[in-house]
C-alpha cells in the first residue's frame, strides 16, 4: 500500500448523485394496480417453471420480514396476506428509460448500475456561483430529481449526495423512500465511519467474514486498520475498500455514449424440470448454444474461450472453461465443446437445475485468425455458411420456422415451437454482456 | 374510486409535431370537444394507475385530465 494515502485529505471537488429507484418492481405494479397499494406486494418469478422467487417486494411486505431472492413459498409462510403478481419487464425497461430521461436533463455523466440505479456527475453543469457550495447545489437538485420523478412517473427514488461514486451510493440506501442523503468531505467520519462494513459497495458476505476476522466490523473499524495488514489479507482488494473507506474513490462516472466493451456473451437456463441424463443435457446445451452464437453474430463478434457452468438439484454449482483452439461464433462447435466440457466434468451424482454457456476472450469477426494444418476449413466454411443461412430463416419466417431435431425431443423444456425468443434474455453472471 | 378508462380521441397534429387533443370519443358513443388545453406535461396517475403525458382539459366547464400512455389515451373516469 502507497503510504502517500496518508498524508492525503479526501478531495471534496466532485459532487456524484447515486439514484435508486425504490422497490423498484413492486412500485410499478402498485402504480398500475391502485388497489395493491395497501397491501404486502411482492413481484415473484413464475414457481411452475422453477423461477419462483421474489423479484422485489413493497414496504409493507419488507415490514413483514419478506426478502428480496428468497423463495415465494418461504416469503408466504412469514407473511400470508402477500400479494405475489408476476413481473412486467417491459414495464420496467420503460419506466427505467422514463427515469434516465429525467436524470439527462441534469447531466449526460450518467452511468447506470443496473435496471434501477445510476450515478450521476453534475459537478460540470453546476453554474460558477454554484461552484463556491457544490455540495448544496447537488442537494438542491437531487431533491429536484426526486420530485420529478414522484410527480412524472408516480414511483420515488432515493439520492445520495456526495463527492465520490461510494459514498453517493451508501447515502441512497442510508435513507429510503423519497429521501436525500448528503455525505459530504466534512462530515463523513462522523456519519458513516459507524456503519457496518457490510454497507459498503463491494463487502459481500465473504469478505465481510474476512474483515470481521480481522476486527473489523464498521467502516471506520476498515478505515483506520493499517493498510498493509489489510493488503497482506485481502491483496489489491484490501487497498480499494480501504481507499472506499477512507473517502479516496476518484473512479470516474460515465458519460453516456461511452460503451462499455463487450467483454462476453453467454446464457444460462433453469429448467422447469431437472435434468436426468445426457440427452436432457444435449437439448440444453443446443438453446443456449444457439443462443449465445446468434448474438455473437449480430454483434460481430467471435470467442476464444468457452465456459460451462452447471447447478444441480440442491443448487450446488460449479463453472469450467476451455480455450478454444480457434475463435468461433459457430453453434455447432460450441454445442460440441460445451458437451466434452460437461462429460469431462459431471459425474452425475445429482440431477441437474440450471445450465449456463458464456463465450469470453472476444474479437471482431474480421480479426486475423491462425490457422491450423490439420483442419478441414472447407467443412468450417460449410458448417457457418448453414448457420448463416438458418438465421437468415428465423430473422424472415420466425425463431422456430427451423428447428434441430433433437430440441423437439422435449418441447417444453426447449422452448420450441413456443413463442419464446431464439435470442435468450442475457445471464446474470454476463460480464459487459452484449 | 376512479376507474382507468381508455378513450378514442381526436388529434390534431401540428406541423412541428405537438398533439392537441380536439374531441373525447366516450364509450356509450357520446362525443365531448375539449374547449382548450390548459397544461400539457409529463405526469403520473396515482388515482387509477399509469403514467404519460398529461394535458389538462377544459371540458363542458369542468378540468379533466387525459393522458396519453405510450399508444393509449385514458381519462381517470368516476364508476
Amino acid at each position: 500500500m502507497d503510504e502517500k494515502w496518508d498524508r492525503i485529505s479526501p478531495c471534496g471537488d466532485r459532487v456524484i448523485l447515486h439514484v435508486d429507484l425504490n422497490n423498484f418492481y413492486a412500485s410499478v405494479e402498485c402504480l398500475h394496480h391502485p388497489q395493491l397499494r395497501d397491501k404486502p406486494v411482492a413481484v415473484g418469478g413464475d414457481s411452475q417453471a422453477r423461477h419462483g422467487i421474489v423479484l422485489a417486494k413493497n414496504e409493507l411486505a419488507k415490514s413483514c420480514g419478506v426478502k428480496t431472492g428468497e423463495a415465494i413459498w418461504q416469503a408466504l409462510e412469514k407473511c400470508p396476506p402477500l400479494v405475489v403478481v408476476p413481473p412486467h419487464f417491459q414495464q420496467y425497461l420503460r419506466f427505467s428509460r422514463m427515469a434516465r430521461n429525467i436524470y439527462l436533463d441534469y447531466t449526460d455523466q450518467m452511468e447506470p448500475f443496473g435496471i434501477d440505479e445510476c450515478w450521476l456527475d453534475i459537478t460540470g453543469t453546476l453554474s460558477a456561483e454554484k461552484q463556491g457550495n457544490r455540495i448544496a447545489a447537488g442537494e438542491a437538485i437531487a431533491h429536484q430529481i426526486r420530485r420529478r420523478v414522484r410527480e412524472e412517473m408516480g414511483v420515488t427514488v432515493s439520492v445520495g449526495v456526495s463527492f465520490n461514486k461510494i459514498f453517493a451510493k451508501l447515502g441512497s440506501d442510508l435513507k429510503k423512500p423519497d429521501a436525500v442523503t448528503v455525505i459530504s468531505a466534512d462530515n463523513f467520519r462522523q456519519q458513516i465511519w459507524s456503519l457496518p462494513v457490510r454497507e459498503l459497495l463491494y463487502v459481500g458476505p465473504a469478505t465481510g467474514r474476512k474483515l470481521s476476522g480481522l476486527g473489523v466490523n464498521t467502516i471506520g473499524d476498515l478505515a483506520t486498520l493499517s493498510p498493509q495488514l489489510l493488503h497482506s489479507q485481502l491483496g489489491k482488494w484490501g487497498d480499494m475498500l480501504w481507499r472506499y473507506a477512507n473517502g479516496y474513490d476518484r473512479s470516474p462516472v460515465t458519460r453516456v455514449g461511452e460503451e462499455s466493451v463487450i467483454k462476453s456473451v453467454g446464457n444460462s437456463i433453469t429448467a422447469y424440470r431437472d435434468l436426468e441424463n445426457e440427452e436432457d443435457v444435449r437439448m440444453i446445451l443446443c438453446v443456449l448454444c444457439e443462443s449465445v452464437a446468434s448474438r455473437m453474430r449480430s454483434h460481430g463478434l467471435m470467442g476464444g474461450t468457452l465456459s460451462l457452468s452447471v447447478r444441480d438439484n440442491r443448487l450446488y454449482s460449479f463453472e469450467r472453461q476451455m480455450v478454444l483452439q480457434r475463435n468461433t461464433w459457430s453453434a455447432e462447435e460450441m454445442m460440441r465443446y460445451s458437451f466434452q466440457l460437461f462429460c469431462r466434468h459431471w459425474k452425475w451424482e445429482r440431477p441437474i437445475r440450471s445450465l449456463g454457456v458464456r463465450m469470453s476472450e472476444l474479437c471482431g469477426s474480421d480479426a486475423p485468425d491462425q490457422i491450423c494444418l490439420f483442419t478441414d476449413y472447407r467443412q468450417l466454411q460449410r458448417q457457418e455458411s448453414i448457420e448463416k443461412t438458418v438465421e437468415q430463416l428465423r430473422r424472415r419466417f420466425g425463431p422456430h420456422c427451423i428447428d434441430r431435431a433433437v430440441v423437439l425431443q422435449d418441447r417444453r423444456l426447449t422452448g420450441a415451437g413456443s413463442e419464446r425468443n431464439r435470442q435468450l434474455s442475457r445471464s446474470p453472471w454476463d460480464r459487459n454482456a452484449g | 374510486m376512479a376507474r382507468k378508462t381508455y378513450v378514442e380521441v381526436t388529434v390534431c397534429f401540428g406541423r412541428d409535431g405537438t398533439m392537441t387533443p380536439m374531441e373525447i370519443h366516450w364509450e356509450d358513443g357520446r362525443r365531448f370537444l375539449v374547449d382548450r388545453v390548459l397544461d400539457v406535461r409529463q405526469a403520473a396517475s396515482t388515482k387509477v394507475g399509469g403514467c404519460g403525458i398529461r394535458y389538462t382539459c377544459r371540458i363542458l366547464g369542468r378540468q379533466t385530465y387525459l393522458f396519453f400512455e405510450e399508444d393509449r389515451w385514458f381519462v381517470e373516469s368516476r364508476e
